[in-house]
């Protein structure tokens, strides 16, 4: 009985670590990996926004003189709008909408 | 079923040994493929040591004695919420549980982190399973929860009952949660460094575990605390002692960490600095642990010498030098994008904080090790004590706190007069106004301290209130909300940075709960009888009766105490001493139910503006002539009835009648009392330490809680839009 | 004077404060601690009117309450010789006859005065002393 359920055990550790080697995990998936570099750039983007909001509020509430706030807005509004270029970049070549 | 545990364990090392080699492989040269192959590994671990920890548990709550740990830790007349906890009450359970929750830590990290920093997760996918493998091999070897004993006995020893207390369920598993969750940013900067990935990307994915295990590891701090204070006969929640230390100085340098990235993710300055901060934070987790689990420090944790001393130590060498090596030989990549632009503004600030935390938990440091630093160098261990640590942490705890209000109000880059006058008015005048009132206050300028800490806490207050008032109306200017609505709006929209000032709000008001209640503390040690009185700070205490009573684990003593102030009824306390039975025979067949292990039930009337704490400890001796004569009758009846080969009844009766005689003398204790002990301790705002406790941990938890998808779909909208309107106005 | 050289001077104006302030720490450390020391140690040569620490176990059948004093023994882990102690204040809840202890103490005479709410006890790491045995038909453990 003991031996049974080790053995199960050691059963399904292989089916789960072994997964990947015999290909049938995802993330061999080439639309899948595009997925993923999408999600990453998404995810990229709703931080630099959140990284705008942060400035404006510092602004806001006097811990960013006016100057070095729309300094710093500037920078990274650039920077946000490189991300969504490159998000558009990614959309388009795998001809997915949205 | 001891079996299938032993198997289990020693898969569960296979796997993780499997997922170093595969995960590295992987990296090096094999591929996407082997790196997911050891990432699966993590997750099989934390299945496997489910069931391996599974397994312990139901031995446990099914009183298997056949399980070493069960029998000498746990008993059938345990209640069965303690035999649950017996189970890391045990050195070998503990391991167990510490390895289990690093598993699940680290499965849900690397989970939540497989389709980013690609790179970095495989080498620290491979220091998490190192750290697996080491405690793994030490379960295996040194300290197995499933060694069995040949003689199952009928009864265990029992639980100590200084652990039965209901925060012996969440005070291990939230420190051993708090040192598994820092070990995930401890692995992942490791994996950073050694692939150069050296921007925030890190950092960013690891942030939520660092914040998850400061949460943890602080709840557990707070929880020993208050178990010190309500289930210890001493009435004090922190002795400085070597294994609260051992929790403190992670926490320590964890808090430096969290406030430190900050600064990088903003301006990527002070890299080497978090970078340091996080390898010293997950050595001292290490650290934390070989210190509780050795023995090497005297201490009222101290579990006797134990064999894991030497395995730790080359773990925790291998940690320091491997990170001082680390940051060393990355120190190029480590260089920040930015400098300092002035020495007063909020980097500065921050920099200081840095420094200041390091500095507590070097003092901490010393102090803890210092026996055996004496040691080396002397000749003899010396030890410091409260009084040297006060000496030091005091002053550095005041500057900390200060800091906190002052922070949240100094600029960006550097600071401006203006600046000033707009942030500083209001808290400085609170403070002030605080110190000036104070004056009125009896009594309060003779502890100068406090009453100068008083203000430091009034200005954190009200900066950190001020901060809420100028987001809720930076949000009324453009979403036009009532108040309410906008600070709730602004808030939300904002969880880290104002979960931040509520934590340093209520980290202010804890400290000043310990600050005065330390203070103008007013403790008593007396002897009384029935219906005699002690007074303390004003408070009249009788000692109206004593009681007794008996029971099947323990024999309690105790008095029911009446407490009024000026003739007007305040609390009626009951404070108990509870003596377990000593297995040891030759105490004496009834002398032996007072003979155990002993512990104290505190009575205490806690209240918002001051704590009446009692407790007492009754002296045996006086019991002792009729004990001896119980003894004496009781060995000569049984000595008859054995010899004369009676029917089990006559010797189940013989019982009974020992039983009715150890209540009886018991029951002397209320019809023939004599003096007790009482220690009384009234401290003023107590209370409020548990309260700063817990609202710092609510900040915590608000920064720690992901913003709701809806909001951030809103915002999304609207500033895509912008910056979509842009992006056309500068398109070619 | 240069951005780099301020902020070398800064940094080593930071480094060395640092240096100062923790060599203050371990000076004052090694004064303000006491030593520990066995019963054989401090039986032979205990200066009068200096606080040692006192760390061994507590001898079986030593110990003795007398209103709120409490007299107890502590042997030496090595030699037959114990030390008499005489304590007032907190006494740890897992204090017993057999059981490690440290605890502050001043030499008077043959004995030892224990300084007020100094004592530590060490915690067991099993909770049993014998083997246990069944009672059968009891109702107290």
């Amino acid at each position: 009985m003991d031996l049974l359920i080790v053995f199960g055990v050691v059963l399904a550790v292989v089916a789960v670590v072994g997964a990947p080697l015999r290909g049938r995990a995802r993330g061999l998936d080439p639309e899948v990996a595009e997925r993923a570099e999408l999600a990453d750039l998404e995810a990229a983007k709703e931080a630099k926004y959140r990284e705008i909001r942060d400035a404006e509020l510092d602004q806001r509430t006097g811990k960013l003189s006016e100057q070095d706030h729309r300094m710093l807005d500037a920078e990274l509004r650039a920077e946000a709008i490189e991300l969504l270029r490159r998000i558009d970049g990614v959309r388009a070549r795998s001809g997915t909408v949205g | 079923m001891a079996t299938v545990g032993r198997a289990l364990l020693i898969v569960a090392f296979a796997v993780a040994l499997y997922g170093i080699g595969a995960s590295l492989y992987g990296a090096l040269r094999g591929g996407r493929a082997w790196v997911d192959s050891g990432r699966r590994a993590v997750y099989a671990l934390a299945g496997v040591l489910t069931l391996a920890f599974a397994i312990m548990e139901a031995a446990f709550l099914r009183s298997d004695f056949s399980f070493s740990v069960v029998a000498t830790h746990s008993s059938t007349t345990t209640p069965t919420f303690y035999k649950a906890t017996a189970a890391w009450s045990s050195q070998e359970g503990s391991l167990l549980l510490w390895v289990w929750l690093l598993s699940i830590w680290s499965s849900l990290a690397l989970a939540l982190t497989r389709r980013r920093v690609r790179e970095v997760a495989p080498v620290a996918t491979a220091v998490l399973m190192t750290f697996a493998s080491f405690f793994l091999l030490l379960t295996i070897f040194y300290a197995s929860p499933f060694a069995t004993l040949a003689q199952p006995p009928i009864e265990g020893t029992g639980l100590n009952p200084l652990l039965r207390h209901p925060a012996m369920m969440f005070h291990p598993p939230m420190l051993y949660s708090g040192y598994t969750l820092f070990s995930i940013p401890f692995a992942f900067a490791i994996g950073a460094l050694v692939t150069r990935r050296l921007n925030a990307e890190w950092i960013v994915s690891t942030r939520r575990f660092a914040l998850a295990a400061w949460l943890c590891l602080g709840i557990g701090i707070v929880l020993g605390a208050r178990w010190s204070y309500t289930e210890l006969g001493w009435g004090g929640y922190w002795a400085w002692d070597p294994v609260e230390n051992a929790s403190l100085m992670p926490w320590l340098t964890g808090t430096a960490f969290i406030h430190s990235i900050m600064i990088q993710e903003r301006r990527g300055m002070l890299k080497v600095w978090n970078a340091s901060l996080v390898l010293a934070t997950g050595t001292l987790a290490i650290l934390g642990t070989f210190l509780v689990r050795s023995g090497i420090l005297d201490s009222i944790h101290a579990f006797g010498a134990s064999t894991l001393g030497v395995p730790f130590l080359i773990l925790i060498g291998a940690m320091v030098l491997g990170s001082v090596g680390l940051v060393a030989w990355r120190r190029a990549d480590l260089r920040s994008e930015h400098q300092l632009d002035s020495l007063l503004s909020r980097e500065s600030v921050f920099l200081l904080q840095n420094v200041i935390l390091v500095a507590l938990c070097f003092v901490i440091f010393w102090g803890t090790f210092f026996p055996l630093i004496s040691e080396a160098v002397t000749g003899t261990r010396a030890s410091v004590g409260p009084p040297w640590f006060d000496k030091y942490t005091v002053p550095l705890a005041f500057v900390l706190v200060a800091l906190s209000g002052v922070g949240p109000l100094v600029p960006w880059r550097r600071l401006t007069v203006a600046s000033v006058r707009r942030g500083f008015l209001l808290p400085l005048a609170a403070a002030l106004v605080t110190v000036l009132a104070l004056v009125l206050v009896p009594g309060a300028w003779q502890q100068p301290k406090a009453a100068a800490f008083a203000g430091i806490v009034a200005f954190v207050l009200t900066s950190v209130g001020q901060e809420l008032w100028r987001g809720m109306r930076a949000r009324q200017a453009s979403a036009r909300e009532p108040a309410p609505v906008a600070l709730a709006g602004v808030v939300s929209r904002n969880r880290r940075r104002y979960g931040g000032y509520v934590v340093h709000a209520g980290f202010a008001v804890l400290l000043l709960g310990v600050a005065i209640s330390s203070s103008f503390q007013h403790a008593k040690d007396v002897s009384l009888r029935p219906g005699q009185s002690a007074r303390v700070d004003g408070f009249d205490v009788r000692y109206v009766r004593a009681t007794a009573r008996a029971g099947a684990e323990k024999i309690s003593l105790g008095a029911v105490l009446d407490v009024s102030k000026g003739g007007r009824h305040v609390a009626t306390l009951r404070t108990t001493r509870g003596f377990y039975p000593s297995q040891d025979v030759s105490q004496g067949i009834v002398g032996r139910f007072f003979g155990g292990e002993s512990e104290s039930e505190v009575g205490l009337r806690a209240g918002l503006g001051r704590d009446i704490w009692a407790v007492i400890n009754p002296n045996l001796e006086p019991l002792a002539p009729i004990i001896d004569q119980g003894n004496r009758t009781f060995r000569t009846a049984m000595v008859a009835v054995m010899s004369k080969g009676d029917s089990p009844r006559t010797l189940a009766q013989l019982y009974a009648l020992r039983d009715a005689a150890v209540v009886a003398v018991a029951q002397r204790f209320v019809t023939r009392p004599w003096p007790a002990q009482f220690r009384f301790i009234v401290s003023p705002l107590a209370t409020w330490i548990w309260i700063g406790a817990i609202i710092t941990f609510l900040g915590g938890l608000l920064a720690l809680w992901p913003a709701p998808a809806t909001a951030r779909r809103r915002v999304t909208a609207g500033y895509a839009a912008r910056v979509a309107r842009e992006l056309a106005r500068s398109a070619p | 004077m240069n951005p780099s050289r301020k902020r070398r001077i800064r940094l080593v104006v930071a480094l060395t404060a640092a240096l100062l302030a923790a060599s203050a720490l371990v000076y004052t450390s090694f004064s303000a601690g006491s030593d520990e020391r066995t019963a054989g140690q401090l039986l032979d040569g205990a200066v009068p009117g200096k606080t040692y620490t006192l760390a061994g176990t507590v001898a079986q059948g030593s110990v003795r309450r007398a209103g709120g004093v409490l007299w107890f023994s502590v042997r030496d882990p090595r030699r037959p010789v114990a030390a008499r102690v005489r304590y007032t204040g907190l006494v740890p809840d897992p204090f017993r006859e057999g059981r490690g202890v440290m605890v502050k103490v001043q030499r008077r005479g043959d004995t030892f005065i224990g300084e007020k709410d100094t004592m530590v006890t060490k915690c067991p790491s099993k909770f049993q002393v014998a083997p246990p045995r069944p009672s059968a038909g009891s109702s107290l453990a």
